[in-house]
């Protein structure tokens, strides 16, 4: 059954939105009308312009109100959670994985390409985690390999293999002109043409990676903002054991 | 400046000669080498400048050239004495300017294959050239002087601090003219992702960049006008920061001592601990790079603030200070007087730590009272900024507070939308009016404020200088190097003989002659080398016009 929501103000389907943004004109009347049709033609019913503010000669900030009819059927909607299971703590995990394996799960993590930002690499993998939650090189059933940032694609496979890793792990934070899309592209057509990239587990990472885009692109796995190590642990040990049984 | 916290002087004085002496053995080293960036930046101070047409620069040109020609280099071949040397001869030889010249090198022209001339005539030309590059500097940092002078008390203080980061300087100019409009003292122009990385910079105005904008000395030049007319227009004398680290540290020195920049984000251990780049390289290259600056009057920033993006800003906030002591030594050994040391922190402490503001007080009081004459750079929250910008304009907020109750020097603002996207015009906006409506609301809030004798702040700021203390000592008997390469910053382990770069260091010969390090060391005041290049060539030890020190 629909169940159609729209935003919430302070009373049920007001449809009250709080926007915000900058227009390439000088602040005054003539702008703050202009903004006001702008809010106006993307679909809302009301608007007010509750502040204007000159960012400099040609540019002014505005603040505004919005009032929309437009509502979405909440039953409809999809989220994708491949990657919202953290079901796993770090103990737990560490038990899956000494009681299916019988040995380390190795797993290979960094930042390539150019992109200098181990930030979320560290967050995931070092020992003291992100947040309250410890990162992955405190998992004592967890070999981790922590190589920082910078590192070629080519490297990291290499490394990979040197060290036999079960899954690896890429971080890219920079996503000017979409160039973590085409580092994460091309390591997944290295390992193709090496016809490893069935050997690892790939998973993708950073602050505007999501699971979608990472599958589409050729990954197990992607996982953005508000994941920790216990969701990539948990992934990582099920898709594991999920391996083992094909 | 008032002191608060009663901090033990003889501790202070403790931890400042444990540095100094921590420091001394990797001085030795850095006295006896160059490396190819020094090189480079050498020959730029001298005139060489432009790129072939496949885009590498000239400098690049002839270090390589000299070095391809004698694979003996690094143990003593042509360049031992100094690339310098060969630039200034094949100058007299071709008879023109340094511009036809650098014309010549981009077509194709290699200056070591021409033998060395008469040594007192390339001595005397190297001496002429190296007034002309170095009196641009002065005048530079005159022309710098002179209008602080005109426009004094018109800045923010602290400084209030922006970086803009659009990868097309073109773009960068009217994200910086807003922002300095709207009240910036100081804009920075943050580099492409990959340039710290780069064995050369590159040449021209770009329009391409990833996370950044590349520093060239043509983007340089555009910028500093932009901000010299907005200045003009403000009466406020607007600063224009770039990056002088990774594998280029002394030639963008250079190229901003030329083009009148005012700080450089220069730090003595960053390459080496989250650049990868060869911990020997970066040494040399630092001490370089900060005799330029301090020649050319430009402040440094130096980046303690990443040591607590990777470790746990209240647990580890003791390596913060130990950086702080050591790049003071290293700045003092290059001839940077306190007052263009603006040593790095931040409030990176996470904020649902129970007190938390008044540990960040406490560390931020601390670093003002033990570098009471050092601008300070303060740099705010970003590991815990989570994409509620509402939260994060709350954190931004304390952030300018602890600046301002503190007497910092130097406030990079913090941008609600910090881990989300590269600023939009409109968050500089928000933040700058945040920093000025706190600011301007407890100017006076330094004076009027002291702490608890036995409280909080006070104990939390001696607890950290006591385990800084202790950690000196443990560097200390291990050795700097040593104790990098065993992972005692930031929780990063270096090899000595690993990292990028560590093919660029050449050993000096007896024969070495660089007369922009003579006259950097003259100038500031530093003891110099024994030998110079005409001593022992021509027995003619006067050397007039090529100062010593």
């Amino acid at each position: 059954m629909a169940n159609i929501v729209r935003p919430y103000g302070d009373t049920l389907d007001d449809g009250k939105v709080q926007l915000s943004f900058t227009l390439p004109v000088p602040d005054g009347p003539k702008g703050r009308e202009a903004a006001r049709l702008l809010v106006l033609s993307w679909g809302f019913k009301e608007c007010e312009v509750v502040n204007s503010a000159a960012v400099s000669d040609d540019f002014t900030f505005y603040v505004a109100y919005g009032k929309t009819e437009i509502g979405v059927d909440y039953e409809a909607a999809r989220a994708d959670t491949a990657s919202e299971d953290a079901s796993m703590g770090m103990d737990e995990t560490c038990a899956f994985v000494k009681e299916r394996f019988g040995r380390k799960v190795v797993i290979v993590g960094a930042c390539t390409g150019f992109d200098a930002h181990t930030v979320g690499i560290d967050a995931i993998m070092n020992m003291k985690g992100y947040n309250h939650h410890y990162g992955l090189e405190r998992y004592s059933m967890l070999e981790a390999h922590n190589l920082g940032a910078q590192i070629p694609n080519e490297r990291l496979i290499e490394f990979a293999e040197k060290v036999n890793a079960d899954a690896i792990l890429i971080s890219q934070v920079v996503t000017q002109k979409d160039v973590h899309v085409q580092n994460l592209v091309n390591f997944i057509e290295l390992l193709e043409a090496k016809g490893e990239r069935g050997r690892f587990i790939c998973i993708a990472g950073g602050p505007r990676i999501s699971n979608k885009l990472a599958v589409e692109i050729g990954y197990d796995a992607g996982f953005g903002k508000g994941c920790y190590a216990d969701h990539v642990a948990t992934f990582v040990v099920k898709k594991l054991a999920e391996k083992a049984r094909e | 400046m008032k002191e608060k916290l009663g901090l033990s002087k003889g501790k202070i004085a403790e931890a400042r000669s444990l540095a100094s002496g921590i420091v001394a053995p990797v001085l030795d080293f850095i006295d006896g080498h160059t490396t190819v960036t020094v090189e480079r930046a050498t020959l730029r101070i001298a005139g060489a400048d432009g790129a072939d047409a496949d885009g590498v620069p000239v400098p690049n040109l002839i270090v390589d050239q000299l070095r391809a020609a004698d694979p003996a280099t690094l143990e003593g071949g042509a360049l031992e004495g100094g690339a310098l040397v060969h630039y200034v001869n094949a100058l007299i030889r071709t008879g023109g300017g340094t511009a036809d010249l650098n014309r010549r090198i981009a077509e194709g022209y290699r200056v070591g294959s021409e033998p060395l001339g008469d040594r007192e005539a390339i001595r005397r030309k190297g001496a002429q050239l190296v007034d002309i590059g170095l009196g641009k500097v002065k005048a530079n940092r005159m022309q710098r002087s002179a209008k602080m002078e005109e426009w004094k008390g018109r800045n923010n203080d602290p400084l209030l601090y922006l970086i803009v980061a659009t990868g097309n300087i073109h773009e960068d100019v009217k994200q910086a003219e807003a922002a300095a409009l709207r009240g910036a003292d100081v804009i920075a122009v943050i580099r492409t992702t990959a340039q710290s990385l780069l064995d050369y910079v590159p040449f021209g105005a770009t329009t391409e960049g990833f996370g950044g904008t590349y520093a060239t000395q043509e983007n340089f030049r555009i910028m500093r006008a932009a901000l010299d007319a907005v200045g003009e227009r403000e009466k406020r004398y607007i600063w224009l920061t770039n990056y002088a680290s990774g594998l280029c540290m002394p030639e963008i020195a250079a190229m901003g001592a030329l083009e009148r920049l005012d700080m450089m984000l220069n730090d003595s251990m960053y390459g080496i601990l989250f650049r990868d780049i060869n911990m020997y390289r970066t040494f040399v290259d630092q001490k370089f790079s900060r005799m330029i600056n301090s020649y050319a009057g430009i402040t440094i920033n130096t980046g303690e603030d990443n040591y607590l993006t990777t470790s746990d800003a209240y647990e580890k906030a003791f390596t913060v200070l130990a950086s702080q002591f050591l790049n003071e030594q290293f700045g003092y050994a290059a001839g940077l007087p306190a007052r263009l040391m603006g040593l790095g922190h931040a409030m990176e402490m996470e904020p649902g730590i129970k007190n938390g503001f008044l540990y960040e007080l406490s560390q931020a009081q601390m670093a003002r009272e033990i570098f009471s004459e050092h601008p300070l750079k303060y740099m705010p929250p970003t590991k815990f900024m989570s994409g509620d910008i509402f939260k994060g304009l709350a954190m931004d907020t304390m952030f300018n507070f602890v600046s301002k109750a503190t007497n910092q020097g130097i406030h990079l603002l913090g941008m609600l939308t910090e881990a989300i996207h590269t600023p939009f015009m409109m968050d500089r906006y928000i933040a700058v009016e945040n920093a000025k409506y706190v600011m301007n609301s407890m100017e006076s809030f330094y004076d009027e404020i002291e702490f608890a004798k036995d409280g909080l702040v006070v104990n939390r700021a001696k607890e950290v200088l006591s385990q800084t203390i202790e950690f000196l000592h443990e560097i200390g008997e291990k050795g700097l190097l040593d104790a990098i390469s065993t992972g005692m910053f930031a929780e990063v382990k270096r090899p000595k003989d690993g990292g990028k770069g560590l093919e660029g260091i050449v050993k000096k010969g007896n024969n070495y002659w660089n007369p922009v390090e003579e006259a950097l060391k003259a100038g500031l005041g530093l003891p110099g080398r024994g030998r110079d290049y005409s001593a022992s060539s021509a027995g003619d030890a006067s050397s007039a016009g090529v100062a010593k020190g």
